[in-house]
C-alpha cells in the first residue's frame, strides 16, 4: 500500500492537511487506544492495586468532603454526597483533559521527531487517557448510588451526550493549549494554577442555590454548563435546554478556534516541542 | 514504486531560548548560518534551497560534517520536518530509524514496544501478531522482552529498534548513525536485513561519519555543507571530494561542481 505525502509549503493545503492528519489519526484508533491505556499503568508500575489508586483516592475524597460540605452547607447527606461524587469525577476529567491539552504534543517531544504519524494521535490519546480514569472514577460513583439506593431513571442516558461534549471540548482544548504549549512553554504551568482556582469558583463542591445572590462568575464559566449537562443525568435531573444550547455553542466554538490554531501551526509543532 | 522528490526545501529553525550571543558563537563556528537575529529570537538556517531525487534501488549516503544539516534532512524525508519553503513528495512506506533512545517507552516492556512502534510505523495490530515472533527472533532478547525496556542496554534497544522498523518492509528505510553501536553479530544480521531490504527494491537514505559504512551500504552519496547541497554523485567520488574538501575547508571549502539536475 504506497502512500503518497506531500509537503509544499504553500498555504492552501493547511486545512486539507489538518484535517487528514485528525481524519487519518481518527480512523487508526488502535495507537491511541494503546498509548493511552500504557499512559495510565505506568503511572501505577510495580504498585499492587494499579490503576485504582484513582478509584480509591477519590473514593477518600468524596467520603470526606461529604461529611464536612453537607454540615458547611446545611445539605442533606443522601442528596449531597451522589451530587458530589458525580460532581468531583466530571471536574477531574474536565481538569485532567486541559492539563493533558497543554502536554499533548510536549509529552511526546522523542516520538514526534522520530516517527512520521498523525500528531492528530496525540489529542486522541489525551482525551483517552482520561476517558479511561473517568472508567475508573465511575466506581465510585455507582457505589454511592447503591450507598443511597438512588437510581437515576432514564435520564442517565443523556450523561453520554454530555461526556461526548466535553471529549469534543478536550481534542478542542488539545489543539489550542497543545500548540501553544509547544511553542510558550511558561502555559502549562499558568493553565494548571488557573484550573485549580477555577475549581473553587465552579459548582463542584456547592451548588449554585447556596449563593445568596446569582454571581457572573458562575453564570458565565462554561465549564459549569458542561460539568452540569453530565452531572445532572447522573444523579436523575434532566438539564435545562438552555444548558444543552450554551453546551454545544460552546463546544463549536472551541471546536472552531482550536481547528484554526491546528491547520495553522500543526507544520511547526515539530519544530517547537 | 518508491521514490522521494525533495524541491528547493528550506528549513531554518527558530531557537527561542536565551543567550543569543553565545550561540551565535557557536553556530558560526560549525553547523547552519544564523540567517536573522533580532533581539528577541534566532533563526538558524538548517537546509537552503535543497533539491534532489531518489528513486527505487538507490542507496543514498548522507555526508557532512557536524551541524551541516543531515538530520534534519533525514526527517525531512520522513515527513516529520514540513520544509518552510519548498516541496517535498515522499511515494512509499517510510521507517525511519534515528536516534534510538527517543521515542521508545522506557517503562514499557520490549513487546509493548514492538507494538508501539509497530502501530506508529503504520503497521495493523493484525500485522504485528503475525510478525511479532520474527521480530522477537531477529532481536535475540529473549525473555528480556518481558521487562521494561529501562533495563536494557543501548544495543538492546537499537536490536529493537531495528527489528521493527525492517520488519515492516519498509519501501523507504532512512537511518540515521547509530547501526555502528552494537556489536559485530548484530552488524552482520542487520547488514543481512539492509540487503534484503535493498533487495526488494526499496529506498535507502543513511547518515554516517563512517566512510567504510557509507562505501559498504551505499551506491549514491549527497554532500551537504552549512545546509546547501554542494555535491551529489556516486558514492566514492563523494567520498573523496569530501575528504578534499575537508582539507581544503580553510580555503574556502568545496570547489566540485554542483552535479545535481
Amino acid at each position: 500500500m504506497p502512500t503518497i505525502v506531500v509537503h509544499t509549503a504553500r498555504s492552501e493545503f493547511r486545512i486539507r492537511r489538518a484535517f487528514r492528519d485528525i481524519v487519518s489519526a481518527t480512523l487508526h484508533p488502535h495507537l491511541w487506544l494503546v498509548l493511552g491505556w500504557l499512559e495510565v499503568k505506568q503511572k501505577y508500575r510495580r504498585s499492587k492495586i494499579g490503576p485504582f489508586w484513582i478509584t480509591l483516592s477519590l473514593g477518600i475524597m468524596v467520603a470526606a468532603l461529604g461529611v464536612v460540605y453537607s454540615r458547611l452547607l446545611d445539605a442533606e447527606p443522601r442528596d449531597y454526597i451522589p451530587s458530589l461524587a458525580a460532581g468531583l469525577i466530571i471536574w477531574q476529567l474536565i481538569a485532567g483533559l486541559i492539563n493533558d491539552g497543554c502536554t499533548a504534543f510536549l509529552a511526546f517531544d522523542g516520538v514526534i521527531k522520530q516517527l512520521p504519524a498523525p500528531l492528530g494521535v496525540h489529542l486522541l490519546r489525551a482525551v483517552w487517557r482520561n476517558f479511561i480514569i473517568l472508567g475508573h472514577n465511575m466506581i465510585v460513583y455507582i457505589l454511592v448510588m447503591l450507598i443511597y439506593l438512588k437510581n437515576p431513571g432514564l435520564v442517565f442516558f443523556l450523561a453520554p451526550v454530555g461526556l461526548a461534549l466535553i471529549a469534543l471540548n478536550g481534542a478542542a482544548c488539545g489543539m489550542i493549549l497543545g500548540v501553544l504549549s509547544a511553542r510558550f512553554r511558561d502555559i502549562p504551568p499558568i493553565v494548571s494554577n488557573a484550573v485549580q482556582l477555577i475549581f473553587f469558583i465552579t459548582p463542584v463542591l456547592w451548588r449554585p442555590e447556596n449563593l445568596k445572590s446569582r454571581v457572573w462568575v458562575v453564570d458565565w464559566n462554561p465549564l459549569y454548563y458542561l460539568l452540569e449537562i453530565v452531572r445532572r443525568p447522573l444523579v436523575g435531573e434532566s438539564p435545562p435546554l438552555s444548558f444543552w444550547a450554551i453546551a454545544i455553542g460552546f463546544t463549536i466554538a472551541s471546536l472552531a478556534v482550536g481547528f484554526s490554531l491546528f491547520a495553522r501551526f500543526r507544520g511547526r509543532v515539530a519544530y517547537w516541542v | 514504486m518508491p521514490s522521494i522528490s525533495v524541491q528547493h526545501v528550506d528549513v531554518s529553525f527558530p531557537i527561542y531560548e536565551g543567550a543569543q550571543r553565545s550561540l551565535r558563537h557557536i553556530m558560526t563556528n560549525a553547523g547552519g548560518r544564523i540567517a536573522s537575529v533580532t533581539h528577541r529570537r534566532v533563526v538558524v538556517e538548517a537546509l537552503k534551497d535543497v533539491s534532489f531525487d531518489v528513486h527505487r534501488g538507490d542507496r543514498l549516503a548522507i555526508l557532512g560534517h557536524n551541524g551541516a544539516g543531515k538530520t534534519t534532512l533525514l526527517r525531512v524525508l520522513a515527513g516529520i520536518y514540513e520544509p518552510l519553503r519548498g516541496q517535498v513528495a515522499i511515494e512509499g512506506r517510510v521507517a525511519p530509524l534515528f536516534d534510538i533512545s527517543l521515542g521508545m517507552d522506557l517503562d514499557a516492556t520490549g513487546y509493548e514496544n514492538i507494538r508501539i512502534r509497530g502501530l506508529y510505523l503504520g503497521m495493523t495490530e493484525a500485522e504485528i501478531s503475525t510478525q511479532i515472533g520474527e521480530i522477537a527472533e531477529f532481536t535475540e532478547l529473549g525473555e528480556f522482552l518481558h521487562l521494561p525496556t529501562r533495563t536494557y542496554s543501548l544495543g538492546m534497544r537499537t536490536r529493537l529498534a531495528f527489528g521493527v522498523s525492517t520488519c515492516i518492509t519498509p519501501d523507504i528505510l532512512l537511518l540515521d548513525e547509530g547501526i555502528g553501536a552494537v556489536d559485530a553479530n548484530f552488524v552482520e544480521k542487520a547488514d543481512a536485513r539492509l540487503n534484503a531490504l535493498i533487495e526488494r527494491s526499496g529506498v535507502m537514505v543513511l547518515v554516517s561519519h563512517s566512510m567504510s559504512l557509507l562505501r559498504r551500504f551505499c551506491n549514491k552519496a549527497l554532500v551537504l555543507e552549512h545546509g546547501s547541497v554542494v555535491f551529489i554523485g556516486s558514492i566514492d567520488e563523494a567520498v573523496s571530494a569530501y575528504t578534499h574538501g575537508h582539507e581544503r575547508a580553510s580555503e574556502g571549502g568545496l570547489t566540485r561542481p554542483l552535479s545535481s539536475h
